[in-house]
């Protein structure tokens, strides 16, 4: 059974469906609309089931590719498809949050409700077929594309500013990822295959190996994003809807990390090492220097948006490292990241819905009206500070550990960012949630409702179980990030 | 080779020709049979494609005409392309009342002289296949004869077209007389170990002539406002075939001419392309009419095309005849659509008029998405799949700086195509659409369909196809 083809194309199955419905029905039909958030929830669960049963079946021991599908196309390229340790990670959380998104939009979006489902499940099938892909250009094909979605995410369903967001986001990516684009041609001309395994077991000549790897760092720098071109990610993610930001944090960011460790490392191990400094500085300017930005902001998600922009700093910084530690410390924070912005993007969400703004003046006191809203968003500040026993911690704690015997140095600037993570996440909850309610308008704010409990329920489990247990993604992960590791010491010689 | 055999050789051309006086004089006692004489048209190009794509092979008329699998591609996919423009072109006109017949038999004669040209074997052939299109166009880009701006753009399309001509004659003169031949043989022979500077003086000549019929930028001024006043329909069939046969043309004359000067016409290529490209994405910002945007589109995708001829390989030919096969069915699908769109009778030609389209008639609004997306070069769309070649092939032939410059510029020219997707689908609607007549919808969404998901299936065939195509012109 061609089980990664089918998790990647299930989505378009509810699109056809809901297409069906847009083309040969009314567009404001109030049945159709209805009828297509069902098909849209019913079809991201099925993909989700679908990806658990892949994980069940998924050998962990195997540090090869698995479930491989290879079928001839034109020019020399092939449809091959594969997932090994790191990328069934990024497929599990893909088909995880992306149910999370849909019951997040159930009411929160009132216009265009169908083509909103459209884009929401086209985006999930981009996004599964990136991490799928074994062909180059196959992958390219799906990480370029999954701009499109996005764009129409930000410009239909966004806030005021929403076209120019978009426009920033799509521009600010494209740029990027031709820059790879030219690169993977090159790639194929020297080498004479598209496909990725064989591209890992290539030696491109050492200043080949150079001009490629800052190609594929334009593109996976911007997607990440790295300091300093991180300045889309606050502006798409104050526009974008909140499972637009969900989706955003949780997962397009995490395309760069991924790209690091499925190319930059494996395919260009002497350039890697050679530009490691540069990484390293940069991630532990963006640890910094965003952190000090977050303190200031006065809207709740562009805060948000600029601790993502830290976090992944640690992110860049464990791949760098090259070590086993990083290496499993930097794909942690990379899921727990994943969650625990994509839980906090929602729990702006909740606010915004009631309230429809962002200001963090305008809350206050929520804590007298929304006790268990209060004690949800308390669970995920303190996961997005690193308190041990959440996700968060393991993450940072991996990457500092892994990155201290390369560079010492780096660690210690890096570590006054976890204080500053703790300086801007608790002083947001203690002016939105605590305090005493002065603004008349919050007076008859509602708590959570069953929706919303249902919503965050498996963002709980997740950053709990995850913070006490990670053995349980380390064992997955183990067999293929010791053969990147083992690969990329004995490319460098270290 | 025998006078029959000669004869063999130009059956699709004889089938179009002949046949294109009969539609004429069948035209001219039967002026009702208007429609008819259209489907006349449409048989007698199927048929010249057919005998195109099974006839025999070889050089005839003592090497005037070659018959090899370059010239059966072309021409297949220009009688294609024609025959689409007929049924596209002849309702159009007819509802704003031009009943007439020579449209069709236009088309087939312009059918005709870009089957001559992608079959050229020597500089006569090349200037009468040439004359015989461009004549036939400017009289297309006339043919709403009540309305100014046509003949505006009729007139300039001819005057300027006249001057590129003279270039043309010009140069084919100077290689006459420095080479001795204008067979393209034995101008190959005479280049052969390094071009005399008369020869390569009327090389250029050749080139700015050419240039001016692909439109390539610096000699790109006309296309805007002939783009801008001409016909949609007309355009749609303009700004595809003739571009083909002009860049197969032009592929053909370096590479079995020109072959041993290839140091020298790959970097006025290079320049050519890469300014085609930027001028293309930089003037296509600042437009409004979306007749003249998609002109400077076709003259920064013609840049792209350049790019893969510059290469100078096997490989950059197969990809300049690919990125041309996929950009003819982007920039017809697109014209389609735009000739389908009208408010109140009114064309809707800018961008304000696309406002709130989606809402409107969504099938329209998503083909002329897609053909935005495939323009911008987006993956999976097919558009993408020719700029990959393309690139890939001018990386492959020592050119990557070309070849990221290239890209850069269609990262630029993103913009437009982006603005055009905001304004259909994120702004509010500004009163009804007309009803699309079911032609032009029918054709658009098909070719639509065509750019995405066809293409992936369809390249199966043309990348071969080209690649045969491509080693007919003797390139390593």
């Amino acid at each position: 059974m061609p089980i990664l083809s089918l998790i990647t194309y299930a989505p378009i199955v509810g699109v056809a469906a809901i297409l069906a419905l847009r083309l040969f029905g009314k567009a404001d039909d109030p049945r159709a609309i209805e009828a297509s958030k069902w098909i849209a929830l019913f079809t991201t669960l099925a993909t989700l089931a679908l990806s658990v049963l892949l994980v069940a079946r998924f050998s962990p021991g195997d540090k090869g590719f698995q479930f491989v599908e290879e079928m001839p196309w034109f020019a020399g390229l092939n449809y091959r498809m594969g997932v090994d340790g790191i990328s069934v990670l990024f497929v599990l959380l893909t088909a995880f949050l992306m149910p999370i998104c849909i019951a997040a939009s159930w009411k929160s979006i009132e216009k265009r409700v169908l083509e909103y489902m459209i884009a929401f499940l086209i985006l999930e099938s981009l996004v599964i077929g990136v991490f799928c892909a074994l062909d180059i250009v196959l992958f390219y094909i799906f990480f370029e594309f999954s701009l499109v979605p996005m764009f129409l995410i930000i410009g239909i369903w966004g806030g005021a500013r929403r076209v120019y967001a978009a426009f920033k986001f799509f521009l600010y990516t494209l740029l990027g990822s031709v820059l790879m684009l030219a690169a993977i041609l090159a790639m194929i001309g020297i080498s004479h295959t598209s496909s990725i395994p064989e591209l890992m077991a290539y030696h491109f000549s050492p200043t080949v190996q150079t001009w490629l790897w800052l190609a594929f760092f334009a593109s996976f720098a911007v997607k990440m994003p790295m300091w300093p071109v991180h300045t889309w990610l606050p502006d798409a993610h104050v526009e974008a809807p909140t499972a637009g930001s969900v989706i955003l944090a949780g997962i397009l960011l995490k395309l760069g990390g991924y790209g690091f460790m499925r190319f930059s490392l494996p395919m260009f191990p002497q350039a890697s090492h050679q530009f490691t400094p540069l990484v390293f500085a940069l991630s532990v300017i963006a640890i910094v220097y965003t952190s000090l930005v977050a303190f200031r902001q006065v809207d709740i998600k562009k805060l948000i948006a600029y601790s993502s922009v830290a976090h992944m700093g640690f992110v860049t910084m464990g791949i760098f490292a090259g070590n086993i530690v990083g290496e499993q410390g930097a794909l942690f924070q990379m899921l727990s990241h994943g969650v625990i912005s994509g839980a906090l993007f929602l729990c702006v969400g909740v606010v915004y819905d009631r309230m429809h703004t962002r200001e963090i003046a305008f809350y206050g006191g929520l804590v007298t009206r929304m006790p268990w809203y209060a004690a949800t968003f308390m669970l995920f500040t303190m996961g997005n500070v690193g308190l041990p026993g959440t996700s968060g911690f393991v993450g940072e704690i991996l990457t500092m550990a892994g990155t201290y015997g390369v560079s010492t140095w780096t660690v210690i600037v890096a570590a006054t960012g976890v204080i500053f993570s703790a300086v801007y996440a608790l002083s947001l909850y203690r002016r939105v949630v605590f305090g005493t309610m002065t603004n008349a308008k919050l007076a008859d704010i509602t708590d959570l409702d069953w929706r919303e409990v249902a919503i965050f329920a498996p963002l709980i489990a997740a950053t709990l179980v995850l913070g006490v247990q990670p053995g349980l993604i380390m064992n997955l992960t183990q067999a293929s990030v010791d053969h990147l590791v083992s690969a990329y010491q004995a490319a460098i010689g270290g | 080779m025998t006078f029959s055999a000669d004869l063999g050789l130009a059956y699709p051309e004889l089938i179009l020709a002949i046949g294109a006086l009969v539609l004429l004089v069948a035209g001219a006692f039967a002026p009702k049979a208007a429609r008819l004489v259209g489907w006349g048209g449409v048989l007698l190009l199927a048929a010249a494609a057919f005998q195109a794509a099974t006839g025999p092979f070889g050089r005839g008329f003592s090497g005037g005409i070659i018959a090899d699998d370059a010239s059966a591609f072309a021409q297949v996919a220009i009688f294609v392309a024609s025959a689409i423009a007929i049924p596209l072109g002849q309702p159009w006109f007819e509802r704003r009342g031009v009943h007439n017949f020579e449209f069709p038999v236009l088309i087939v004669l312009a059918a005709l002289g870009m089957g001559m040209m992608v079959a050229a074997g020597d500089l006569i052939s090349l200037y009468v296949g040439v004359e015989l299109h461009s004549l036939a166009l400017y009289v297309l880009a006339a043919m709403h004869r009540d309305n100014a701006k046509a003949s505006e753009a009729g007139l300039k399309y001819f005057v300027l077209g006249a001057l590129s001509s003279g270039l043309l004659l010009y140069g084919a003169s100077l290689v006459y007389g420095f080479a001795g031949s204008t067979l393209f043989i034995d101008i190959a022979a005479a280049v052969h170990n390094g071009a005399h500077t008369g020869v390569l003086f009327g090389l250029v000549f050749l080139m700015c002539g050419l240039a001016f019929k692909v439109s390539a930028a610096p000699f790109h001024m006309w296309t805007p406002d002939v783009y801008e006043g001409a016909p949609t329909p007309v355009v749609a069939f303009f700004a595809a075939a003739p571009k083909l046969a002009a860049m197969v043309l032009f592929a053909r004359l370096l590479a079995q001419g020109f072959g041993g000067a290839i140091v020298q016409w790959q970097q006025v290529l290079v320049v050519l392309g890469l300014m085609s490209v930027g001028v293309g994405a930089f003037a296509g910002l600042a437009q409004q009419n979306l007749k003249r945007l998609w002109a400077y589109s076709s003259i920064a995708n013609v840049g792209y095309a350049i790019i893969g001829l510059s290469a100078g390989t096997a490989e950059g030919v197969q990809s300049m005849l690919i990125f041309m096969i996929l950009y003819m069915i982007d920039v017809t699908g697109f014209f389609a659509c735009l000739a389908a769109l009208s408010r109140q009778g009114k064309s809707m030609e800018s961008f304000e008029d696309m406002a709130g389209l989606f809402k409107e008639q969504p099938g329209i609004a998503l083909a002329m998405t897609a053909f935005s997306l495939s323009a911008l070069g987006l993956p999976p769309f097919s558009g993408f799949w020719g700029k990959y070649f393309v690139f890939k092939a001018a990386v492959g032939a020592g050119l990557p700086v070309a070849a990221v410059l290239g890209l850069v510029g269609s990262v630029v020219a993103a913009v437009y195509y982006l603005r055009l997707l905001k304004v259909m689908w994120l702004d509010a609607a500004e009163g009804k659409t007309d009803a699309p007549p079911i032609e032009a919808r029918a054709i658009g969404v098909g070719l639509a369909l065509f750019s995405f998901p066809l293409v992936l299936a369809a390249l199966i065939w043309i990348y071969p196809a080209a690649g045969r195509a491509a080693h007919a012109f003797g390139l390593s």
